[in-house]
């Protein structure tokens, strides 16, 4: 059998279908659309039934793109996730609102059942249901009350739906819907319905207190006071931030380890072969490459998740609405770049909560320019390289400024391209907000730790196939070439190792930059190297440019191998000691301060992650913007490092 | 008093008497915005926009272009 799950959002929906399948779900795509759909299964008396979460909404005529899915599996027999009873969680303290997408479902003549939920906040603001009465108006209607949160209901619940198993009841007329363009008929349809739910509550709805009057809760005079709501957000942040680069070093760094470590032993317990190099050099490091990000993205989205469930997130985006607005931004557009501060695949997917559809385009564009936890390495190495360690006003580390200055250029681009694009992006629709602000609770962690869950699964499957193919196809360039002239490099390395008298390690390092300069990807970079001179690169720099596309971390290994680094111990500052020493053939350094700068700048706008890259095209159901955020990124890293290089040589 | 819902003051109670027919009136109508329905609006964000009205015992965030688009009545003042 299978339920579908419905209801407005924050009625405890997500609470309702953790507590009936445990962990026993899974996340796939609506088909055909890109709306995440969470199923779960449940077994009653040895029957397994599916049970199928959709999106939250008020009604069945859809604003969003993730609302649409409910009116499309609803309004089509024949679709695939079109259930045999609907399961419909209403909040009991905002009946009125709440019943009118319930009675939607209820004229579609599917069996139903009626979850109120939240009987806790119901009777804390003095309100009962007499559901008795409620049934004489839903008279084929099955009706549960809960309270989803502290477990309490789900025997109910679940005997609810064995007996709809048991004695499916016979289907009644549907009351069609309107058509989905006749805004007239859903009109006339809200009217008619208000009027009759209007006599559902009045007769089934009493008020133990007199009316409450409406009043402002005291957490709500903080969060959106005038002062102190911003600088509780900002220190909100801070202290996330600070949390997630703390705790997230440390597994990163195991994570990273224990892969080169394990790539390190296998190349030597594997007969050595294209095979042996294709595991340890291209699919081992690719799988690290997307687990090291694991750790940040985890911990993100386990704050942004408490922060979501207390309700506080949608403070934010009421008191940030206003400041978004002018760049063509929208208070929802607050998580996804503050996301994409980890990594903008999580950040793009959190965009779909923004209704109107050029302000969430607007926010997927710009939302890679948010300096994330992949630039880190290079941004570290490149400022240990080029800029002095040393103190101004005696107190700022000048290493530590630049950096600071790097995340602010990422974050200022992003909102300069919003504000140009919103002169750009046409759009029938205006943008609207009418966002719900909900009571304060405190976070179920049952269902922090579902959502924390999920978002890696995504990540690690969507992003983590790219990725991974990329590495492997970076890899057979790197390794792969023009067989005469690679043969010519590789045997000229090995004398000159032996004039030299070099180590066998030392040998073998240079034998692999060897291979490297003659591979098709060595070819590659002399091939851009006349394009990418003017901003102060050489060919080496090139080809770590072209291999940053897998992912952007990958410069630092790509110079390792270039420069010949072992790879063991304390890279950084003996790649560091290499490039210092780095002259081009007139004698000058390769790595100034201007070529060093101009290409932390080229790292700050540069569209270089493939990953991505596929996720905005599975989000945007077209290769359009892919290629115009390419383009448009492209063209930001090439100008603003030519002029850089230009201002400080 | 007839007035536009984005012009009445926090902590005051105004009357929905009808919605200009635009894009958004459907939305509105279906988040419980209908003729007669009695709203008390509650807080503004900092720069006066948005502002949160209560509607039934919930809270919902509008615009203020999005509240211009609701006439309101304010229930007028008993003089002693």
């Amino acid at each position: 059998m299978k339920i579908a799950l419905l209801g407005n959002p924050n009625t405890g929906k997500s609470s309702v279908f953790n507590l009936i399948t445990g962990l026993r779900q899974q996340v796939g795509n609506f088909p055909g659309v890109t709306v995440e759909k969470k199923t779960g299964t449940l077994q009653i008396d040895g029957n397994t039934h599916t049970l199928i979460d959709f999106p939250g909404t008020y009604s069945l005529y859809p604003r969003s793109k993730d609302e649409h899915v409910v009116y499309t599996v609803l309004s089509d027999e024949s679709a695939e996730d079109y259930p045999n009873v609907v399961v419909v969680v209403v909040d009991q303290s905002n009946l009125e609102r709440n019943l009118f997408l319930f009675s939607q479902i209820y004229d579609l003549g599917l069996p139903t059942i009626l979850v109120l939920n939240m009987t806790d906040l119901a009777q804390r603001n003095g309100l009962s249901v007499d559901t008795d009465k409620l049934k004489t108006f839903f008279p084929a209607a099955h009706i549960v009350s809960t309270n989803a949160r502290i477990g309490m209901g789900k025997e109910r619940l679940m005997t609810a739906i064995a007996d709809m198993a048991k004695a499916p009841p016979s289907r009644r007329t549907p009351i069609p819907l309107c058509p989905i363009d006749d805004i007239t008929c859903q009109e006339q349809e809200a009217e008619a319905r208000y009027t009759f739910i209007h006599q559902v509550i009045d007769s089934s709805l009493s008020r133990i207190e007199t009316e409450k009057k409406a009043s402002v809760s005291k957490l709500d005079r903080l969060f959106v006071h005038p002062v102190f709501g911003y600088i509780i957000f900002a220190a909100i942040l801070f202290i996330v931030f600070q949390f997630i680069f703390a705790f997230a070093a440390v597994p990163m760094d195991l994570i990273d380890l224990g892969f080169a470590e394990f790539a390190g032993w296998l190349s030597h317990a594997l007969p050595s072969g294209v095979f042996s190099d294709l595991l340890c050099q291209g699919i081992i490091p690719g799988i690290g490459g997307v687990l090291v990000f694991v750790p940040q993205i985890a911990l993100l989205f386990f704050f942004i998740s408490i922060l979501e469930e207390t309700g506080y997130l949608s403070r934010v985006v009421f008191i940030m609405d206003r400041l978004m607005r002018p760049l063509g931004l929208n208070g929802k557009s607050v998580v996804p770049l503050m996301s994409s501060v980890a990594c903008a695949i999580p950040g793009v997917m959190a965009t779909r909560t923004i209704s109107d559809w050029k302000e969430r385009m607007i926010t997927i564009l710009v939302a890679p320019l948010m300096s994330c936890s992949a630039r880190i390495p290079v941004y570290t190495l490149l400022i240990a390289l080029v800029i002095p360690k040393t103190t101004i006003l005696g107190i700022f580390n000048v290493q530590g400024l630049v950096l600071f200055g790097l995340y602010a250029l990422g974050l200022v681009a992003a909102l300069l391209v919003a504000f140009l694009l919103k002169f750009i992006l046409k759009s029938r629709d205006k943008g609207f907000l009418m966002l719900e602000l909900p009571t304060f609770k405190s976070p179920r962690w049952g269902n922090v730790g579902i959502t924390v869950w999920e978002k890696v699964r995504v990540f690690i499957l969507d992003a983590g196939k790219v990725i991974l193919a990329i590495s492997i196809l970076l890899w057979a360039l790197a390794t792969y070439g023009p067989s005469e002239s690679m043969k010519k490099n590789i045997a000229k390395a090995e004398k000159e190792s032996k004039a030299l008298h070099l180590t066998k390690a030392q040998t073998n390092h240079r034998v692999a930059s060897a291979k490297m300069e003659s591979s098709y990807i060595g070819h590659l970079g002399h091939f851009i190297e006349p394009v990418i001179q003017p901003l102060g690169y050489d060919w080496k720099i090139g080809i770590s440019l072209i291999t940053s596309f897998a992912a952007r971390e990958v410069f630092v290994g790509s110079l390792s191998t270039i420069y010949s680094v072992n790879e063991t111990d304390d890279v950084n500052k003996r790649l560091i000691d290499k490039m210092r020493a780095e002259k081009r053939p007139d004698g000058t350094k390769v790595y100034t301060l201007a070529a060093g700068v101009s290409l932390m700048v080229f790292y700050v706008f540069a569209m270089q992650c493939m990953a991505t890259l596929a996720v905005v095209k599975r989000e945007t159901n077209s290769w359009k913007w892919p290629l115009i955020q390419i383009g448009f990124m492209g063209a930001l890293a090439y100008f603003g490092a030519l002029i850089t290089f230009h201002l400080l040589s | 008093m007839s007035a536009k819902l984005s012009e009445i003051k926090n902590g005051n109670c105004a009357t929905v008497t009808s919605i200009v027919d635009s894009s958004i009136r459907l939305k509105l109508m279906e988040m419980g915005l209908l003729p007669g329905k009695a709203v008390t609006v509650l807080f503004r964000a900092p720069l006066g926009d948005p502002m949160a009205i209560d509607v039934n015992g919930y809270i919902l965030s509008l615009r203020l272009d999005e509240a211009a688009m609701i006439l309101v009545e304010e229930p007028s003042l008993a003089i002693a």
